[in-house]
C-alpha cells in the first residue's frame, strides 16, 4: 500500500493549486482522452502491506527445493561464497547509485571498477578489461562483434561451447547479419582438423570454451596457434575460478578473452543477476565495449579515477558505436572484487584445485558403477559427462536425498563438483547412484 | 585513497576453506599457470575498512536528492532487497528440475501478468538484463516480424534526433540502417517529417513518450496509426514510463513492443551500473518470436540475448515494488512523479526551462543564456551542485538543447526537499552573476577537483601494474 511518496495529499493538492492546476487530469493535458485512464482502471490487484507483500513473496521462494549438495553446474557453479563477500554489496551508498558520471562524488565506485578491471587482468594476463558486460554468453557475442572489420566477418564458435553462448552469438549475428560457423567436437572437444577447414580469410574470430561445456580441457594453446596462421582472432571464454592453475589466455595467445563471472562471488540466483567479463590487449582496448575506468589525477595532482575512452560509446557515437551496452553488472563487478581481494591468490587456487580434485574423485568413483562410464577420453577441470544407465530414477533418487545430481544432456550426464562438497557427502551421492543402477 | 593492491601484504589473507580431503589431481602441463595472479593479499578485516572508506566516496539515492534525469533514481525500498536475498531464491540453480523451481517460475509469471496490464502488452520476456538489451530484444522482435513475412525490404528504423544514444545504436546492432529525423520546436515528433521519410523500408519507429524533453507527445496515436499504414511496427523506449504508468499505457498508444527498465521505474537500485533487467513486452502477434533459452527451453532457432532467464533476483525485487503499489500505487507514483517535477521547475529561479509549459517526470534548463550572461556553463552549475551536497542532474542531454541539464526529481522527494533545492539553485544563480571564477573552479569540497579527463583519454591507464 506504500508508494513511499513523502508528500501528504493535502500538501499535494497545495503544490497543484501552486501550479494553476484543477486537478491531477490538469497535469495530464497532454495525453488524449482516448488512451486516458481513469482512477481505478488499471487492472491489477490492490496494493498490499509490507507484511502482506512479504508474506506472499516469501511463500513462493517456500515452493522453490534449494539442494544441500549441488553436483550441477553448466555455466552456474555453486563455489562458496565467503559471508563478507555478501555483505559488503549490500551497503546502500554502493546499490542505490547511478553510473558514475559524476566523478567527483563517485570515486569510491570509480575505484572499486578499476581495482576489478586490475584483478580481471592478473587472472586472464591481458593489458585492459571493461567494466563488465551482462554475462559470459553476451560477453562472448560483444567479443566477436569487436573483432570484426570490413573484410573479416564470419565468427566461428566452437559446437563445445555451452548451447546458451552459441544461441546468443547467434542472436547477434542475426542482429547485425553475419555469418556465424559453427566447429564441430570430437570426442567433446573442438576438432582442429575441421577448425583448420573452416579458417578462410573472411574469418574474423573463433570463439573457443576453457575448459568447455563438457568440462574438456581444449589444447588452447594449439589452437592459439591454427587461429593465428589464419590472421583472425582468438577469443577465449574461460572459468576465472580455473584461471588461477591454468596458464593465462595471454600465453595461450588470446585477442580477447570474456567469461562467466558469477563463480566469483555471485550466488546461483535462477540465472542471475551473473557478470560477463571481457579483457583484451593493449592494442585492441579501443575496441572494448562498455564502461571503462581510468585513472587520471585532478588539477591538484592528485590521482582520480573517471570513465574513460568515451569515444567507443554510444552517447556520443550514436549509430556509430559498436555496442549499445550502457548499464552493465557493476555491483557484480564489485561483488567480483571483493571476492578475489577476501579470497586472495591462496584461497582461489584451494577453490581451484579442490575443485578439479573432488570432481576427478566422483568420476572414479562413479566410474567404478556397473554401466557408468565417462564419455570423453580429455583432460577435464571441474566437470565431467557419464553415461547413466537408469539415469531418470537415479538423478530422482539423487533429489530426494537432497543432492542436485549431474545435469540430463544429449551425451549423458554432465557432473560438476566444487570445493564446497566433502569426500562425504560425495560418498553419499555414490552410493545412492549405485543402489539405483544395480537395483 | 590507497589502492587495496597498495594494501596488500603478502602473507595476509583469511583461510575460508577446510583442507582438501581427496586425492590431488594436476593439471596437463602445457595448461598449467606459470605463476600465481598478483591478487591482493589481505587479512578480512582490512578488506571490510577498504570497502567502507570507499564507500564513504559514493554517492547513492540513500545520501540525498539525485534528479538525473532519464534515470529515475527514486528511493529503493529495503523490503526489496530482503526478498531477493532468500535463500529459497538464492539457492536455485537455473538448470534444476522444473517442480523444485515451481517458486522461481511463479515469480516470472506473476510479473509479467502484472506488467501487462499496466504497459498494455500481451506477453513478456525478463532475459534482457538492461534497457539497452531490452531496446536490442524489442527491435529484434521487429526484425523477426518482418523476416517470418518474407518482408526483406524494410531496411530503415526511424529515430527522432532527441533519442536516448542508445536507440540509434541499438538499430544499428540490428543491422538497420538509422533514419534520425528532426523534432518539431516543441521537442516533439515533427508529423511532417516523419511523413517525409515513411515507406515501403520502413521497419519501424523507436520512441520515447514521454521523451527526452520530458514531454508527453499530444500527436502519438497519429505518430503510431502513421508507422502501421506505412507497414512499420513501433517500439517503445520505456525509460520515461515512471510519468505514465498507471496513466496511460504503450499498447493503448499504438506501440508493438516495448522495454521496461526494471531498475529505473520499477524501483530496483541500479547500483552503481547494473545490474538491471529491461524486460521487454510485446502485443500477440510478436509473442511467438520472445527470446528463450537453449538450455532451459531447448534448442530451435529461437532468439536469445543473455543466458538462461535473465536477471532474475532484479524481477523478484521490482514484484515485491509492484505488488506492494498495486492498483492505487502505481499510477500515485506517476502523478507524484510529474507533480514534483512541475513543482520543481517552477520554484527554480532563475534558469530558464527549455520548454515553458507544462512538463512531464522530468525537465529541461537551457542555460546557453545564461551562460552568455555569466560565463558559467551548464558543467560549472552542475559542479557547484556537488559542493551543496547533491547529485547534478543529467548535464549535456537532450542533444537538441545546448548548455541542457536535465532534472527529474521522482515522486520519492518531499516538498520541503525541493523547496531546498530550489533554493540552492537560485544561490548558484546568483552566485554565477557575483563570482563565476569560484563556479569555474567548483568542486571545492569534494575528495577530488575536476579530473582531467583528455589525458586519461590519451594515455589511458586502465589498470594497476603489479
Amino acid at each position: 500500500m506504500a508508494s513511499y511518496i513523502p508528500s501528504t495529499p493535502a500538501q499535494q493538492q497545495q503544490m497543484l493549486q501552486a501550479l494553476g492546476l484543477a486537478d491531477w487530469r490538469a497535469l495530464y493535458r497532454d495525453v488524449p482522452d482516448a488512451i486516458y485512464l481513469e482512477d481505478g482502471a488499471l487492472d491489477i490487484p490492490g496494493g498490499l502491506s509490507e507484511l502482506e507483500v512479504r508474506q506472499k513473496i516469501c511463500a513462493m521462494a517456500a515452493k522453490n527445493k534449494p539442494f544441500a549438495t549441488v553436483l550441477r553446474g553448466a555455466g552456474a557453479y555453486d563455489h562458496y561464497i565467503p559471508s563478507i563477500v555478501r555483505y559488503i554489496p549490500t551497503k546502500e551508498e554502493f546499490l542505490t547509485a547511478y553510473t558514475p558520471y559524476q566523478a567527483e562524488m563517485s570515486q569510491g565506485i570509480l575505484q572499486s571498477i578499476f581495482e576489478y578491471q586490475t584483478c580481471i587482468c592478473e587472472l586472464t594476463g591481458m593489458d585492459a578489461a571493461n567494466a563488465s558486460v551482462y554475462d559470459g554468453a553476451t560477453a562472448a557475442a560483444e567479443a566477436a562483434a569487436m573483432c570484426r572489420d570490413r573484410k573479416r566477418r564470419v565468427t566461428l564458435i566452437s559446437a563445445a561451447a555451452h548451447p546458451d553462448t552459441i544461441a546468443t552469438v547467434r542472436t547477434y549475428c542475426y542482429g547485425s547479419g553475419d555469418e556465424l560457423r559453427i566447429v564441430p567436437a570430437r570426442d567433446g572437444r573442438t576438432d582442429l582438423e575441421a577448425l583448420k577447414e573452416l579458417l578462410g580469410p573472411e574469418v574474423a574470430s573463433v570463439y573457443i570454451q576453457q575448459p568447455n561445456f563438457y568440462g574438456q580441457l581444449e589444447d588452447a594453446p594449439g589452437i592459439g596457434q591454427i587461429v593465428k596462421e589464419a590472421g583472425a582472432h582468438y577469443i577465449l571464454g574461460c572459468d576465472p575460478i580455473a584461471l588461477a592453475i591454468m596458464g593465462t589466455p595471454r600465453e595461450w595467445g588470446a585477442d580477447v578473452v570474456v567469461g562467466e563471472g558469477q563463480s566469483l562471488g555471485m550466488p546461483l540466483s535462477y540465472g542471475g543477476p551473473y557478470l560477463g567479463f571481457m579483457a583484451t590487449t593493449a592494442k585492441l582496448m579501443r575496441d572494448l565495449p562498455g564502461r571503462i575506468v581510468g585513472q587520471t589525477e585532478d588539477a591538484q595532482g592528485r590521482r582520480a579515477f573517471v570513465l574513460s575512452l568515451q569515444a567507443r560509446e554510444q552517447h556520443i557515437r550514436r549509430e556509430k558505436a559498436r555496442s549499445n551496452i550502457c548499464s552493465n553488472e557493476a555491483l557484480c563487478a564489485l561483488t567480483a572484487a571483493c571476492y578475489l581481494a577476501a579470497m586472495g591468490p591462496a584461497g582461489l587456487e584451494q577453490a581451484a584445485r579442490q575443485s578439479m580434485a573432488k570432481a576427478h574423485y566422483l568420476a572414479g568413483e562413479l566410474t567404478k558403477i556397473s554401466g557408468v562410464e565417462l564419455v570423453h577420453s580429455g583432460p577435464y577441470f571441474h566437470e565431467f559427462v557419464t553415461t547413466l544407465p537408469r539415469q531418470a530414477q537415479a538423478l530422482k533418487a539423487l533429489e530426494d536425498q537432497d543432492i542436485l545430481g549431474g545435469l540430463p544432456i544429449r551425451e549423458g550426464v554432465l557432473w560438476c563438483v566444487t570445493e564446497k562438497v566433502s569426500r562425504a557427502e560425495l560418498d553419499r551421492a555414490v552410493n545412492i547412484v549405485k543402489e539405483v543402477c544395480q537395483a | 585513497m590507497k589502492l587495496i593492491f597498495e594494501r596488500s601484504v603478502p602473507g595476509h589473507g583469511t583461510e575460508y576453506l577446510p583442507p582438501c580431503d581427496v586425492e590431488e589431481v594436476a593439471l596437463p602441463p602445457h595448461l598449467r599457470r606459470a605463476a600465481p595472479p598478483k591478487l591482493p593479499q589481505l587479512s578480512e578485516s582490512e578488506v571490510s575498512r577498504h570497502y567502507t572508506q570507499l564507500s564513504k566516496q559514493v554517492y547513492g539515492v540513500n545520501c540525498g536528492f539525485y534528479p538525473l534525469g532519464s534515470c529515475t533514481m527514486k528511493y529503493n525500498p529495503r523490503i526489496d532487497e530482503e526478498m531477493a536475498a532468500l535463500p529459497g531464491f538464492t539457492n536455485i540453480h537455473p538448470l534444476a528440475p522444473g517442480y523444485t523451481t515451481e517458486g522461481c517460475r511463479e515469480v516470472l509469471d506473476l510479473a509479467e501478468k502484472l506488467l501487462c496490464p499496466i504497459t498494455g502488452m500481451d506477453a513478456m520476456t525478463f532475459q534482457p538484463a538492461a534497457g539497452a538489451h531490452g531496446e536490442f530484444t524489442g527491435v529484434l522482435l521487429i526484425k523477426r516480424y518482418h523476416d517470418a513475412r518474407g518482408d526483406h525490404q524494410r531496411t530503415k528504423i526511424i529515430v527522432p534526433d532527441s533519442a536516448h544514444g542508445t536507440n540509434p545504436a541499438t538499430a544499428a546492432m540490428c543491422g538497420y540502417q538509422v533514419v534520425n529525423i528532426p523534432s518539431a520546436p516543441n521537442g516533439c515528433v515533427d508529423l511532417d517529417a516523419l511523413k517525409a521519410v515513411l515507406g515501403a523500408d520502413t521497419a519501424g519507429l523507436m520512441l520515447t513518450n514521454p521523451n527526452t524533453v520530458g514531454i508527453f507527445d499530444e500527436n502519438i496515436l497519429q505518430i503510431t496509426q502513421l508507422v502501421h499504414e506505412a507497414g512499420g511496427l513501433c517500439y517503445y523506449d520505456g525509460a520515461n514510463l515512471n510519468a505514465i504508468m498507471g496513466v496511460a499505457r504503450p499498447g493503448d498508444m499504438g506501440f508493438d513492443c516495448v522495454h521496461l527498465n526494471l531498475h529505473k521505474t520499477f524501483a530496483t537500485p541500479h547500483g552503481g551500473g547494473g545490474p538491471g533487467a529491461g524486460a521487454v513486452g510485446c502485443k500477440a502477434h510478436l509473442a511467438r518470436f520472445l527470446p528463450k533459452s537453449a538450455l532451459m527451453d531447448g534448442q530451435d532457432d529461437h532468439l536469445q540475448v543473455r543466458s538462461f532467464h535473465g536477471n532474475f533476483l532484479v524481477v523478484v525485487k521490482a514484484l515485491t515494488y509492484i505488488l506492494t503499489l498495486g492498483r492505487e500505487g502505481i499510477p500515485a507514483a506517476a502523478r507524484g512523479a510529474v507533480l514534483n517535477a512541475n513543482y520543481l521547475m517552477r520554484q527554480i529561479r532563475g534558469f530558464q526551462p527549455a520548454f515553458d509549459r507544462i512538463c512531464m517526470h522530468e525537465f529541461v534548463l537551457d542555460l546557453s543564456r545564461f551562460k552568455k550572461e555569466t560565463g558559467v556553463s551548464a558543467l560549472d552549475v552542475a559542479k557547484s551542485l556537488i559542493d551543496r551536497g547533491m547529485h547534478p542532474p543529467t548535464m549535456y542531454f537532450p542533444m537538441i538543447v545546448h548548455e541542457a541539464l536535465m532534472l527529474e526529481p521522482t515522486e520519492t522527494e518531499s516538498r520541503q526537499t525541493l523547496d531546498e533545492v530550489a533554493q540552492v539553485y537560485g544561490e548558484l544563480y546568483d552566485l554565477a552573476h557575483q563570482d563565476p571564477d569560484y563556479m569555474h573552479g567548483a568542486p571545492h569540497n569534494a575528495p577530488i577537483g575536476r579530473p582531467d579527463e583528455v589525458r586519461a583519454a590519451r594515455d589511458p591507464v586502465v589498470r594497476q601494474k603489479l
